[in-house]
């Protein structure tokens, strides 16, 4: 792209301002999707991009709208690029909000490069299977779920549901075993509370980790147009970081669905066909742009990790926001209204979450041997009680036989002992599988089907 | 003289050139200053509309648009076995090679090597008189592929020269001289990616493709040229089966289509297939494998073509006479494509915004499956069999990419999320799928063995009686069931675990072996014969649950392919002592 513009590429002559949208007859050297400044004739600038050119008309749509817009005295100035961010290594303990402006009072980025936000899709055949294991020291995640470097895994929650806590502890907590690397965290708040985006950034600073992190911020009263940039600047710090700076990237991207509500406003404005549930159609393929940066690249040291977070509307799984993430991220840590009941920190729902990258990320060399056939024991186990829980809620637990009393407590047990920990306890991958085994002791030795016998003899306690 | 044109407008992946008259559609185009690839969908008046196969970011009203007068080809001959190509057959590792990690836009490279060369030994000689589809000689493309190279399509008369030697893909092999008319032939040839390629006849499928997954080779079973569909919600298992597919299938050659999905799942395909042997040659399975990756950030348009590119390699490796499998994963990204470019076209959309033509897209791909005569000689038959995952949003079954799939497919493999969040895998529902070549390779499997039949039968008969019995249950819960109901469950439940599930991560279960999963299921089945005696007599079914036999059929699948049989028979003949009242002591 021309890095110098010998002429100002500007015009008045806008004929239709509409919705969020103007049709400005076309000037030549107009690039598609470039970003224009939108002079009003009260003195503001607000930012637009073109979002279809024309031989005729080009068409633009303003961020922050088309209000107080006039067809008289408004000026559409093209800059001749799409939206970059700079960056160089001191972008590390920065605050930014969602057109990359510092916010946190400290001096201008002095940049060593721009990059496009929207990044570069990686070769397919550059990428390298995520396969490190990331201990969190959350049981329900580091037994059953694990994440590994790499991976993109998001939080579904519901409103009210403790994710916050959640995500800030695995910050607090996350760590290769056995190994200290240069490390980063990005973090996008995008459209929420200043509530939350303050207590991200209060618990990076009690752990002494804000000197390794970078903020993108948009709170819910910031502009909506932002919300689409946020995470890819976000997204584009994180990848300089990993790509350039050989770092390990843990990145946050909180509240997807206010990422979402937002491109489903701007869609409706441009007049698009929505799709499920008034989300444009290709809304799949937006998220993906933005998901698939997370990964590791054959030959170079970094990664980035990406952590979204996402209130499901209505707990609803199927909603198209939780529906469509889960079909582009490597599984989900979904959160549960019945746990939280039952007063189970952290309410993960084990059934529903997933980890897809797990089986690279285990056993022995990566965690311990035996820890496949514990997660899948596990699984089993608590299925089995769980299965029972509910029909003896119909025809009481006295109908059971002693076999299915004995799974129904196991699965109780693995609630309050396995899932549930306190927040500030970090236990070790031994720790958690030396619980799952407690609950095993339960069992008859027969039944533990999916373990190894070498194993059963080498871990399994005496019966208490 | 190729045609040049300008841009005139830029929507999306979608641009309009003026000045194109002369083009025709499907002409492939070079669009603006960085010669994107594009394509040529409609053309009205002297303005062409054209979709772009990479990100038109950056593109200016007045930019060139240069026509190539060809439309979009394959190229097809050596060098595509263990080659990565994206949708518009761009080799991915060349593209590393060329312009590093990340896929800049503009880059080109050929699909087929040009300086590689390749031995070719003729199987005609001179003065022969040959035909479109004749086998004129051979390459030893890997240690698994020897690539038959063909008269192309449209061309036949008498070979002038051929002779055995080292050829690059452009070298002329041989001469063919048709009346007077000389064509050098090659060994890479051309063939328009959208079309269809020939053969003499088809065959109802009738041989099982072995894919070593018990529940389909065995209930479900997928037959040499069939089509099949994978739906499930996310999570589901649907990769996960295709890559086992992929991995094991017992086929000569396997296409692997990532369409609109995960880059690191791509990499792990690709690093799997590097380091796994095929179970029987003992050859690596990249030997017998292309992958065609055009991840969920890659641009959209190209996903549309990518499974176009997928079929007609699939044909070609079928016109030699191989059995091909072909997996694409998934079919609803490559219709959200299609909705995609249906929307910036303002086509009128038809249900939930996919296009009216969604329906007949999808079956002319799953069309390009079937077993054929191959054109030419000598005389041999080859297959390409297609199997589809499908996304349904929220995991309704309901939509349009479903239910249009349902109604061209014979083979349905229809993955239950329940079965996914208690891990139980595969999760493809018992009661749910269902395949019309049941019947068709039946006279297959008695080649294995006489009783397949029955013991099919009787597993989808238990485990019909068990979903029955399980509503009851809930009812009145498991302990009030009379006693052979209880055995019935008892033993439906043995089929579930000991049987159906298979993780591809173990490193035996992960492929079974049609005579080694007959072994199983039917020890299981006779297990449910002795005991049923034993009830009769009296035992009760809470005595027989104890019994030792129990946990040494649920190990059947720990025990290694060369041990199976003498296992197997052990427990067997313990079974047929009576075991289970003797050993079965609480
Ligand atoms: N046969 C199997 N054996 C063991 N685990 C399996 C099997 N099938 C699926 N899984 C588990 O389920 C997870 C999800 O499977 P998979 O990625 O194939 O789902 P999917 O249906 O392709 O989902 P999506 O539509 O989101 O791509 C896998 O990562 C794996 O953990
Ligand atoms: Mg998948």
């Amino acid at each position: 792209m021309d890095s110098v513009q010998l002429f100002t590429r500007q015009t008045k002559a806008i004929s239709i301002a509409h919705r969020s949208l103007l049709i400005i007859e076309s000037i030549p050297g107009i690039r598609y999707n470039e970003i224009v400044d939108v002079q009003l004739g009260t003195g503001e600038t607000r930012t637009g991009q073109v979002i279809e050119v024309g031989k005729k008309t080009t068409v633009v749509q303003v961020f922050g709208g088309v209000s107080e817009v006039d067809l008289q005295n408004s000026r559409v100035q093209y800059k001749g690029e799409t939206l970059k961010l700079p960056v160089s290594p001191d972008i590390l303990g920065r605050i930014f909000d969602g057109s990359g402006t510092p916010i946190d009072g400290g001096p201008p980025i002095v940049a060593e490069d721009y990059l496009d936000i929207n990044g570069v899709p990686a070769n397919p055949a550059s990428r390298m299977p995520p396969a490190e294991f990331i201990e969190t020291g959350i049981s329900a995640i580091d037994g059953l779920n694990v994440l590994v470097r790499g991976q993109k895994l998001p939080i579904f929650s519901g409103s009210g549901l403790p994710h916050n806590k959640i995500a800030a502890q695995i910050l607090r907590q996350a760590a290769l075993r056995g190994k200290a690397e240069d490390f980063a965290i990005v973090f996008a708040a995008i459209g929420v509370s200043y509530d939350d985006a303050a207590y991200f950034i209060s618990n990076l600073e009690e752990t002494g980790a804000l000197s390794r992190a970078i903020g993108f911020i948009n709170t819910a009263s910031s502009p909506v147009i932002e919300r689409l940039s946020t995470p890819r600047l976000a997204l584009t710090a994180a990848e300089y970081l990993a790509w350039e700076q050989d770092m390990h990237v843990l990145v946050i991207l909180t509240d997807i669905t206010n990422y979402c509500d937002a491109l489903r406003e701007l869609a409706a404005m441009r007049g698009e066909i929505p799709s499920r549930r008034g989300y444009p159609g290709y809304m799949y393929t937006d998220l993906a742009s933005m998901y698939e940066r997370a990964g590791r690249i054959a030959g170079r040291e970094g990664s980035v990790t990406i952590l979204p977070i996402l209130t499901m509307p209505d707990d609803d799984i199927t909603h198209p926001i939780a529906d469509l993430t889960g079909y582009i991220t490597e599984g989900q840590i979904v959160l549960s209204r019945g746990l939280e009941r039952k007063r189970i920190y952290p309410p993960i729902d084990v059934f529903l979450s997933l980890s897809r990258m797990m089986k690279e990320g285990i056993g022995e060399g990566n965690t311990r041997e035996d820890h496949n056939n514990v997660f899948m024991q596990s699984y089993a186990v608590y299925a089995e009680g769980n299965y029972l829980r509910e029909i003896s809620t119909v025809i009481g637990s006295e109908a059971l036989s002693d076999r299915d009393k004995v799974y129904l407590s196991a699965a109780d047990r693995f609630e309050r002992t396995f899932i549930s920990q306190a927040e500030h306890e970090r236990r070790s991958v031994e720790e958690t599988l030396g619980i799952a085994w407690n609950i095993f002791s339960m069992l008859h030795k027969e039944d533990l089907k999916l373990i190894q016998e070498e194993y059963i003899k080498k871990y399994l306690p005496e019966p208490s | 003289m190729a045609i040049t044109g300008r841009i005139w407008r830029v929507s999306g992946p979608v641009v309009i050139a003026d000045d194109m008259r002369g083009s025709q559609v499907y002409e492939v185009v070079d669009v603006g200053e960085q010669r994107l690839t594009g394509e040529i969908i409609a053309l009205e008046g002297d303005k062409a509309v054209i979709q772009v196969y990479e990100d038109t970011v950056g593109l200016r009203v007045g930019e060139p648009v240069v026509g190539t007068g060809e439309i979009l080809m394959v190229e097809l001959g050596p060098g595509m076995v263990g080659n990565i190509y994206d949708g518009v057959q761009r080799s991915l590792i060349t593209m590393m090679d060329d312009i590093g990690d990340f896929l800049t836009r503009g880059a080109r490279t050929h699909a087929l090597d040009r300086e590689k060369k390749w031995h070719f030994t003729p199987t005609v000689k001179a003065g022969d008189v040959v035909e479109e589809g004749d086998i004129i000689g051979t390459v030893p493309e890997t240690g698994l592929i020897e690539h038959k190279v063909m008269v192309p399509i449209g061309l036949q008369g008498t070979i002038r020269n051929i002779s055995e030697g080292d050829f690059t893909v452009e070298e002329t092999i041989a001469i063919l001289d048709h009346k007077g008319k000389e064509s050098p032939l090659k060994l890479m040839q051309r063939w328009p990616a959208r079309k269809p390629r020939i053969y003499k006849q088809r065959f109802f499928p009738e041989d099982l493709l072995v894919t070593g997954t018990r529940i389909i080779d065995y209930l479900f079973p997928l037959a040499l040229g069939g089509k099949a569909a994978i739906p499930g919600g996310f999570g589901t298992g649907k990769t996960v089966n295709l890559q086992q597919m992929a991995r094991w299938s017992q086929t000569h050659l396997n296409i692997y289509v990532g369409c609109g999905e995960r880059g690191n799942e791509m990499a792990d395909v690709l690093y799997s297939f590097k380091k796994l042997r095929d179970p029987a040659t003992d050859r690596l399975l990249q030997e017998k494998e292309i992958f065609i990756a055009n991840t969920s950030n890659m641009p959209v348009v190209a996903r549309e073509i990518s499974i176009y590119l997928g079929i007609t390699m699939a044909e070609y490796f079928r016109d030699m006479g191989y059995d091909v499998l072909l997996v694409a994963d998934s079919t609803s990204r490559w219709a959200e494509a299609m909705r995609e470019i249906g929307a910036r076209l303002e086509e009128t959309p038809g249900e939930e915004g996919f296009p009216t033509y969604l329906g007949s897209r999808l079956a002319s791909f799953y069309e390009r499956s079937g077993r054929v005569t191959c054109m030419g000689r000598p005389e041999r038959m080859g297959s390409a069999t297609v199997i589809g995952s499908v996304s349904p949003p929220g995991a309704d079954f309901s939509e349009p990419v479903t239910q249009s799939t349902l109604r061209i497919i014979d083979a349905l493999y229809s993955l239950d999320v329940a079965l996914a969040n208690r891990r139980h895998f595969p999760t493809i529902s018992w009661l749910q799928s269902y395949s019309m070549y049941a019947d068709s390779v039946d006279k297959w499997w008695n080649r294995i063995s006489k009783d397949y039949t029955d013991v099919r039968n009787r597993t989808l008969i238990i485990l019909q009686n068990e979903a029955d019995l399980e509503e009851i249950v809930r009812l009145v819960g498991p302990e009030a069931l009379p006693e052979d109901d209880k055995l019935l469950l008892l033993v439906a439940r043995m089929i579930r675990e000991d049987f159906l599930m298979q993780s591809a991560y173990h490193p035996v279960d992960t492929y079974s072996p049609p005579e080694r999963s007959h072994k199983m299921l039917s020890t299981i089945i006779r297990f449910y014969d002795v005991a049923k005696e034993m009830a009769e007599s009296g035992m009760l079914v809470s005595e027989i649950a104890q019994s030792k036999l129990i946990p040494r059929i649920s190990r059947m699948k720990d025990i290694p392919h060369d041990q199976i049989d003498d296992y197997v028979n052990s427990l067997r003949t313990d079974m047929d002592k009576g075991l289970i009242a003797e050993e079965g002591g609480i």
